[in-house]
């Protein structure tokens, strides 16, 4: 389980988290909406354990132990991941030989790679000059190898096309353990009983939620969550009246 | 026999004259009478003190000699063991060749200029030995040619003169190190070297230097590229050296020539390095590429490329980057030199330290600092380098590997 307590966070001197309170439970994927600039990414990245974000305040607790000063990776240790939206290109380093790193085990890079179709992107450097969707299913391919329990997406579907759009999304939702019903001698309610992985996922466009509904909707807004809802709701809300009128009507029915 | 004496007779003018570049040495420091050593059959190869053999597996020796079309050993001023296996590729002591061949006139000191400078002039009028390894027209290399110089005297000036002819349509690999004996401290190693790559030939030459921490070395090279030719040139220096100078010139004279030099370089505190490659494009269709890498652990390292494009239609690209990982100093001299319309050069350099958010994605992969600074310095010092053997690559790898240790 993921508690994170009361938290306070600053960047460059500037308060951008100021009261952030947010369970999530053995199993639970929550979604993560808010405007641009809200501090989302920087919510992620202060989970992750960034340095940068400084933490002025409260605590993150994972499974059961206080993390909020825990190095990078030692979270990583843990079972915290994360995929990440502009991540850094490393000259040299093979994606084959950045799959291994992540993957504690011997893996079969290939068939991970084939999965995600990224086999031909093997024996690049890392990140050098991928496109917007070729990033993201790099990512997906490092979470694969790594396996995490805890799994924090950041826009997986901004930059991806149609055709990939299905590709990521079944990834997720079965990095997730979300894609239970697929299996045939497992009846939803079971797989839902024998899932443990956690999610975290921002989203402007809610496109993920084709593929996987979350457990709960989570809005940043103004340096805190202000409403947890049902995530449709909360994307219709916002489609319909904008992220202010919405934050307004949700929390005023609460 | 070949009569050298007007040879000597412009080194003699040359034995007070300064390098163009570098800090001067004075020769009188340094010891260059014979030192005797007696001949190795293969058999005692691999009978060498353990100590000897790990400096000499180093510079990319292999002992056993099983993966070798040749071998040439050189300890201090005497050859030790040289053969060829191969038919087809010569290998051969130059003072033998010097007695015994009339050919090696044309190009012996026919490239590389005897009046440079007070090197020069010593390795002709000191000269030791050095290797002569020919691949004849034709003939292609299986498994490359091995040349090593190992000094194990201390306090001596070692003289050598190579020669590396790649007749036309052949295709030879040479892996050559340099290295000293455990015990050893100082020494000076000068060396001259002349590369002829005829027509449609194709050489690669791998060196690897494994110095001593107050040797000083100056190499003075220069290649010649023929129609069709190409010249593949790899550089790498891990270990500490006090001062290490040189700046090979290689001309492409016949079209569609080709030149690549890639160097990788380590630089620990108290090292000096000054080096760099030179390559004038003379024809249509010549292309060159240097490519550099520089780490300093607190040395001082200057990157230097020169191209200059003569004629039309040639292209060359410099690349030099540097990575400062505890101090020292790099300083990337990139310079592109075009003549006329028509020529296509470009150059990129970059010195820095290590970008902190590529350590911490791989700390975010579950790679401690320290793993996710070493994944980086090893990628960083990873270069493709297209046209090069596999088993050349895996030395180049090894060495890598090998001096891991010291980078971080
Ligand atoms: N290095 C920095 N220095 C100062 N401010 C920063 C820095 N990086 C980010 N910020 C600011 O912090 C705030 C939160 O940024 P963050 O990236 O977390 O937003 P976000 O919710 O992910 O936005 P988006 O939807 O656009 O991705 C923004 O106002 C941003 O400009
Ligand atoms: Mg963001």
């Amino acid at each position: 389980m993921l508690q994170i307590e009361d938290l306070k966070v600053e960047l460059a001197d500037k308060e951008i988290l100021k009261h952030i309170d947010l369970e999530i439970h053995p199993g639970e994927t929550h979604i993560l909406f808010g405007p641009n600039g809200s501090g989302k990414t920087s919510l992620l990245m202060t989970i992750m354990g960034y340095p940068q974000y400084k933490i002025t305040g409260g605590k993150i607790v994972f499974k059961g132990e206080d993390i909020t000063h825990l190095p990078i990776n030692e979270r990583a240790q843990l079972g915290i991941g994360m995929s990440y939206q502009r991540p850094p290109t490393i000259n040299g380093l093979k994606t084959r030989q950045m799959v291994h790193l992540c993957a504690k085990t011997d893996i079969d890079e290939e068939d991970l790679a084939a999965r995600v179709n990224f086999t031909e992107f093997l024996d690049r450097d890392i990140n050098a000059g991928f496109s917007g969707g070729e990033i993201k299913r790099s990512e997906l391919l490092q979470l694969m190898a790594q396996n995490p329990d805890l799994m924090l997406f950041d826009e997986p579907e901004s930059g991806v096309d149609m055709e990939n759009m299905a590709l990521v999304g079944k990834t997720i939702a079965t990095l997730l353990q979300r894609n239970g019903f697929q299996e045939a001698n497992s009846t939803k309610m079971k797989s839902k009983l024998e899932r443990k992985k956690m999610g975290l996922i921002i989203t402007h466009t809610g496109y993920i939620m084709d593929y996987l509904t979350g457990d709960k909707g989570q809005v940043l807004y103004d340096g805190m969550l202000s409403c947890i809802s049902n995530p449709r709701e909360i994307l219709n809300c916002v489609a319909e009246s904008g992220y202010k009128e919405c934050v307004r009507c949700i929390t005023e029915s609460n | 026999m070949y009569n050298r004496e007007q040879l000597r007779e412009r080194a003699e003018k040359a034995i007070n004259k300064k390098g163009a570049i570098g800090p001067d040495i004075n020769l009188d420091d340094f010891d260059d009478a014979a030192v005797p050593h007696s001949y190795l059959a293969d058999e005692d190869l691999c009978q060498l003190p353990e100590p000897e053999q790990q400096r000499l597996v180093m510079a990319g020796m292999d002992l056993t000699q099983k993966n070798r079309g040749g071998t040439y050993l050189q300890k201090d001023t005497e050859v030790i063991h040289c053969h060829t296996r191969q038919d087809g590729i010569e290998v051969i002591p130059i003072k033998k060749a010097l007695e015994k061949y009339d050919w090696i006139e044309e190009y012996y000191w026919k490239l590389a200029s005897v009046e440079t400078d007070k090197y020069t002039a010593a390795a002709e009028l000191g000269l030791h030995d050095g290797y002569v390894i020919r691949a004849l027209p034709g003939a292609k290399s299986i498994y490359p040619v091995q040349a090593c110089l190992y000094l194990d005297k201390d306090g001596l000036q070692q003289n050598v003169h190579n020669i590396i002819i790649a007749e036309e349509d052949s295709e030879l690999h040479i892996i050559t190190g340099c290295s000293t004996s455990p015990h050893m401290k100082t020494g000076l190693h000068v060396g001259v070297s002349e590369f002829y790559v005829k027509k449609n030939a194709k050489l690669s030459f791998t060196m690897i230097h494994n110095w001593a921490e107050k040797m000083l070395v100056r190499p003075r090279s220069v290649a010649e590229v023929e129609e069709g030719g190409l010249f593949l040139n790899n550089y790498i220096c891990m270990r500490p050296v006090q001062s290490l100078q040189m700046y090979p010139t290689t001309y492409l004279k016949g079209d569609d020539s080709t030149a690549r030099f890639y160097s990788i370089i380590v630089g620990s505190p108290g090292s000096e390095y000054d080096i760099g490659g030179r390559i004038f494009l003379k024809n249509q269709g010549s292309r060159a590429e240097i490519i550099s890498r520089a780490i300093s652990n607190g040395g001082n390292i200057i990157a230097r490329g020169h191209l200059i494009g003569e004629v039309p239609d040639i292209k060359a690209h410099l690349e030099c980057r540097g990575l400062l990982l505890n101090g020292g100093i790099i300083h990337a001299i990139p310079e592109l030199e075009g003549h006329v319309d028509g020529v296509e050069m470009s150059h990129e350099a970059a010195v820095g330290k290590i970008a902190q958010e590529e350590i911490t994605y791989l700390m975010s992969r579950g790679l401690s600092e320290d793993e996710a600074t070493s994944t980086i310095v090893r990628g960083f010092l990873s270069v493709d380098i297209p046209g090069l053997p596999p088993q050349l690559k895996a030395e180049i790898d090894k060495a890598i590997e090998e001096s891991d240790k010291d980078v971080m």
